[in-house]
């Protein structure tokens, strides 16, 4: 596997500072800052409501029309934002691509999954009907499904099998960036293991960039390089994946990491740990630090002062004032 | 927050599950009371959504209207304007200052006949709509929720009905049986349920694989208890809007049957004005005011029906999506 | 009503279980298409003391939903039985429908779970109103709503399900189980369609509710950290047949039979490397002979079992139903040879 890019080249995503805010007023995403290069994994946690999967689909401007977008989106340097409808079509699944939430439901279920593998292909790169079988094949045998399966239904199909489809679907244009929404949620243990195994030897073959999104932040610690949470809209911390993941330092990173605990971890057995109350309401949020009605550590200026992301260690952000101050030589060190 | 200080953490608890909006508690009423809070507040908002559909607010209107002028019938123009000996007008006048709508072949004002009739036609539409859906509704459930050979069966014979003709069967059940109201009413409930049958069979079916089904059963309910819990109040708005359209069509076979002589021959209806134009030779005669206004009246009101029928259908069930 | 202190009793010693499965078997007839009837639970003993949390853990199509569904009576099998306080279930429906006022049942999906034309009242009373119950009804009400951690019950009253979140949506479930008074309550994946955050409170409602009310749980679930988090006992199912069970801390963090090895294996944080089984369960209508996980064992594929001598009683001898009591017990011919290896 090369060596990822360094911060010398241009990264294959950028995001300055995107806010999505739907039809009827409502603020999905407030505000968010990523990158990824080439041949990294970033993950996304967070819970529902948060604006991940907003995030998600306005990366390639699947948002509804009336919503509104703002902020720049560089993929591989050109702003998608601001493209001409063409082009976007264009890079859509060719530049980057969605592995869908829920399978299940993603697949067209009265045409066969080699069609619709196939779909994409012969859309974009105009390649003939017996090419783009051929490449059909390919892609299956790729993510691990025998060729013949292309002239299957989506009903015959189990769920783990599904996904596979969906996988190789996104694969078919060969695109530089896949977004995975959930790729695994609704999958047993066993088959979710094996989709995440497919998922990173694809991106290391292939030299991908990878963005992956779910809630279950062990398995983002696992599988990604460098993870985000996010919570209301906002990126409430960042950082080197292993190290969010076994030591968050904002408390909603604390919570989700020990929402799924650690199997032989005496300090867990019969004591679950959560949150009081739930995810906000995008169109209720609360005032100044949108976390504080459920953060156990809150101060009374929490409830006026809104955080934004700050320096906690070297490549580590978190959006909260218990985290430490904010020095130029921090700041510097900690852009990717 | 009892102190100034804002690095002091905060006073205040574990909060209280957010609320989305704010509900006023309702004072110390039994269960009784609290039903008919939920009926109001449903049937409020219920309103506010049909408001929206200029349409249907339309339809409602006329009906009203209808239904306005059928219920003073008695005290607008009395039941002596169907009489035929104390006709006060020649036959077949056109239409004057004195008689608006002018007279039919007996001398009666028109006016006051379509007045009069619309209770009867509007009565007849709306039993036999009841009858219909009572009895679609009530296969429907039953074939859904028992399956099996019961079910086959019920659909079996529904399907027999549904191939029937319906003017057809409808005209031999009136021949056979004495000429009244109560045969019409019969006869066209007894040939319609069908495609409520279905409907509602389908809608059971859809219902009773939801978890809360399996719930009820857990929680100890019986057949008689998941069908009249759960089935009915979801299949309702379907039964609902089923029954506005069916109305109108309810409407228009009683006026069809009247027109075709098999009507209750002793009261005034409009299909019955239709038959006596008819009989008359207003057609050719040239005599527009006998059958227009019976004519217009029957199209607006099966049409205003159906306005509300699928008002209501899209704002109980807006994925159908009928665009106001 | 016993109030135990805040630290979770032990399970007694061995008492009459509260409900349990003897040598149950669900089948289900072929369908179309299909040679075989498809054999969902396939001899399964089970033990559910009072007061005891058993987590009951497997992937999808092993059969635990079905075996939890003949538990509460709600499927009848089609071979064994279920007793419940020492006595076999009637299935008659006076029997049943007195049997659901002592156990009751919590459904994975809380918004489909509610009827969305029920307020929550309508939705907590509906148990007391089948069973004709004769107090107050209200106050019934009230108090398995604050059991259940909505406070105060009356705002609830007048709400949809759609109008709460998941998290509540559950309580309330977990509220119109709870009116009852049952003894125990059977869970299935109590926690897999909540927000990660949400999980931990409605976890922690259960450990409550057995420490203040003494009820007994079986939790379905395919989630081993939820079995960490709140089970006594665990039982691993495969196929129609319980393949290991016993305390938690013990099948959870030294497991013998492979199947759970690999289980845990997979999980991020686990020690070592992830044995990625390959394929996906096998169709229950198409059991392999002998062991049935012979097929996908790890053991047999990296020649161990050859090495123990146990390779040709796993392709050909099928292994005795586990009894359900709370010892541990592992159905693996390798397993057995480990264990009498062990110095």
């Amino acid at each position: 596997m090369k060596t990822p890019n360094t911060t010398t080249a241009q990264p294959l995503l950028d995001v300055r500072d995107l806010k999505v805010t739907y039809a009827g007023g409502v603020a999905a995403v407030r505000g968010v800052n990523l990158t990824v290069n080439a041949g990294q994994k970033l993950g996304i946690a967070g819970e529902s409501g948060c604006g991940k999967s907003t995030l998600a689909l306005a990366l390639l401007r699947l948002l509804p029309a009336g919503t509104r977008v703002t902020g720049e989106i560089l993929l591989d340097g050109e702003d998608v934002l601001t493209m001409k409808w063409g082009r976007v079509r264009a890079v859509r699944w060719a530049g980057a691509s969605i592995v869908f939430q829920g399978a299940m439901h993603s697949l067209n279920a009265v045409h066969r999954v080699g069609d619709q593998i196939a779909e994409p292909i012969l859309l974009h790169r105009k390649a003939t009907p017996a090419g783009a079988r051929k490449k059909t094949g390919e892609l299956l045998e790729q993510v691990g499904l025998p060729a013949a399966r292309a002239s299957a239904y989506p009903h015959e199909l189990s769920g783990g099998q599904r996904q596979r489809v969906m996988i190789a679907m996104a694969l078919a244009c060969d695109p530089r960036l896949v977004i995975a929404d959930e790729p695994t949620t609704a999958l047993d243990v066993m088959i979710q293991a094996q989709i995440l195994r497919l998922i990173q030897q694809l991106v290391s073959e292939q030299e991908l960039g990878l963005m992956m999104i779910s809630h279950d932040l062990a398995v983002l610690s696992d599988t990604c390089d460098r993870l985000a949470v996010m919570y209301a809209g906002r990126v409430v911390e960042e950082g080197p994946a292993r190290q969010v993941y076994e030591d968050a330092q904002h408390p909603y990173g604390q919570a989700l990491s020990a929402a799924f605990p650690r199997i032989g971890d005496a300090g867990s057995r019969f004591a679950p740990r959560g949150l009081p109350g739930d995810p906000p309401d995008p169109s209720a949020l609360p005032s100044g630090c949108t976390f504080h009605p459920r953060c156990a550590v809150a101060l009374n200026s929490c409830a006026a002062e809104d955080q934004a992301l700050r320096a906690a260690a070297e490549g580590r952000r978190a959006a909260c004032v218990h985290v430490g101050p904010v020095t130029v030589a921090d700041e510097a060190r900690s852009t990717p | 927050m009892t102190t100034t200080d804002p690095d002091e953490p905060m006073t205040t608890e574990a909060p209280p599950p957010v609320a989305p909006s704010e509900a006023p508690s309702p004072p110390k009423a039994g269960p009784r009371a609290l039903a008919w809070q939920r009926r109001r507040r449903s049937a409020a908002r219920f309103w506010q959504r049909y408001r929206t559909h200029r349409a249907g607010v339309f339809g409602l209107s006329a009906l009203a209207l209808f239904a306005l002028i059928a219920l003073t019938a008695p005290l607008t123009v009395g039941s002596d304007v169907q009489s035929v000996t104390n006709a006060p007008g020649r036959p077949m006048e056109s239409p004057s200052a004195e008689f608006p709508l002018g007279t039919d072949q007996f001398g009666r004002s028109l006016l006051g006949l379509v007045v009069w009739g619309s209770r009867v036609s509007l009565l007849v539409g709306l039993l036999a709509a009841v009858l219909s859906v009572a009895i679609g509704a009530l296969i429907g459930i039953t074939a859904g929720h028992f399956r099996g050979w019961y079910a086959t069966v019920m659909m079996r014979i529904t399907d027999w009905f549904l191939v029937m003709p319906t003017l057809v069967l409808a005209i031999a059940l009136a021949t056979v049986m004495s000429r009244s109201l109560g045969t019409i009413i019969l006869a066209i409930g007894v040939t319609t349920w069908p495609t409520t049958a279905r409907l509602v069979r389908a809608q059971t079916l859809g219902v009773e694989s939801r978890p809360y089904i399996e719930r009820a059963r857990a929680l100890g309910g019986g057949h008689w208890h998941v069908m009249s819990r759960h089935v009915l109040p979801n299949v309702m708005p379907l039964v609902l809007a089923q029954t506005t359209l069916i109305i109108s069509s309810a409407i228009l076979a009683e006026a069809t049957l009247a027109f075709l002589g098999l009507g209750d021959p002793t009261v005034v209806s409009w299909g019955g004005l239709l038959q006596d134009a008819r009989e008359a030779g207003a057609v050719s005669a040239g005599k527009w005011w006998y059958l227009v206004p019976p004519g217009i009246a029957i199209a607006v009101v099966a049409l205003a029906f159906t306005l509300c029928g699928r008002a209501v259908e899209s704002v109980l069930n807006p994925k159908l999506g009928v665009t106001r | 009503m016993t109030t135990t202190a805040t630290v979770p009793p032990v399970p007694q010693a061995p008492s009459a279980p509260l409900l349990s499965a003897e040598g149950l078997h669900v089948t289900f007839p072929a369908r179309r298409g299909d040679t075989a009837p498809a054999r969902a639970v396939d001899g399964v003993d089970l033990d559910i003391r009072a007061g005891e949390i058993v987590a009951l853990v497997g992937e999808s199509g092993c059969g635990k939903t079905t075996l939890a569904r003949s538990l509460l009576g709600l499927v009848p099998p089609t071979a064994g039985r279920v007793t419940f306080a020492g006595r076999p279930l009637d299935y008659s429906s006076r029997a049943l429908k007195a049997y659901r006022k002592r156990v009751q049942l919590v459904l994975q999906d809380p918004s489909g779970s509610l009827n969305p034309r029920h307020t929550v009242y309508d939705a907590v009373a509906e148990g007391l109103r089948i069973h004709r119950y004769g107090g107050d009804e209200r106050e019934a009400v009230s108090m398995a709503l604050s059991r259940a951690g909505l406070r105060p019950p009356e705002r609830f009253f007048l709400r949809y399900p759609h109008e709460l979140s998941g998290g509540q949506r559950q309580r309330v479930v977990i509220a119109g189980a709870l009116v009852l008074e049952p003894e125990l309550i059977v869970a299935d994946e109590p926690v897999a369609s909540l927000d990660a955050s949400v999980r931990g409170e409605i976890l922690a409602l259960l450990l409550r509710l057995r420490s203040e009310l003494g009820l007994s749980a079986l939790v379905v679930t395919h989630d081993l950290g939820l079995a960490w988090n709140i089970a006594d006992r665990v039982a691993v199912m495969y196929l129609g047949r319980i393949v290991e069970t016993g305390a938690v801390e013990d099948v959870l963090t030294a497991p013998q039979h492979p199947y759970t090895q690999a289980l845990l294996s997979v999980l991020p944080e686990a020690p070592g490397d992830p044995v990625v089984l390959t394929g996906e369960p096998p169709d229950p209508s198409r059991i392999p002979t002998g062991c049935r996980f012979h097929a996908r064992c790890q053991i047999l594929a990296n020649g161990e079992a050859e090495r123990a001598g146990v390779a040709d009683a796993c392709r050909g001898e099928d292994l005795p139903v586990l009894d359900g009591g709370g010892g541990a017990q592992v159905a693996c011919h390798w397993a057995r040879t480990q264990v009498a290896g062990a110095p």
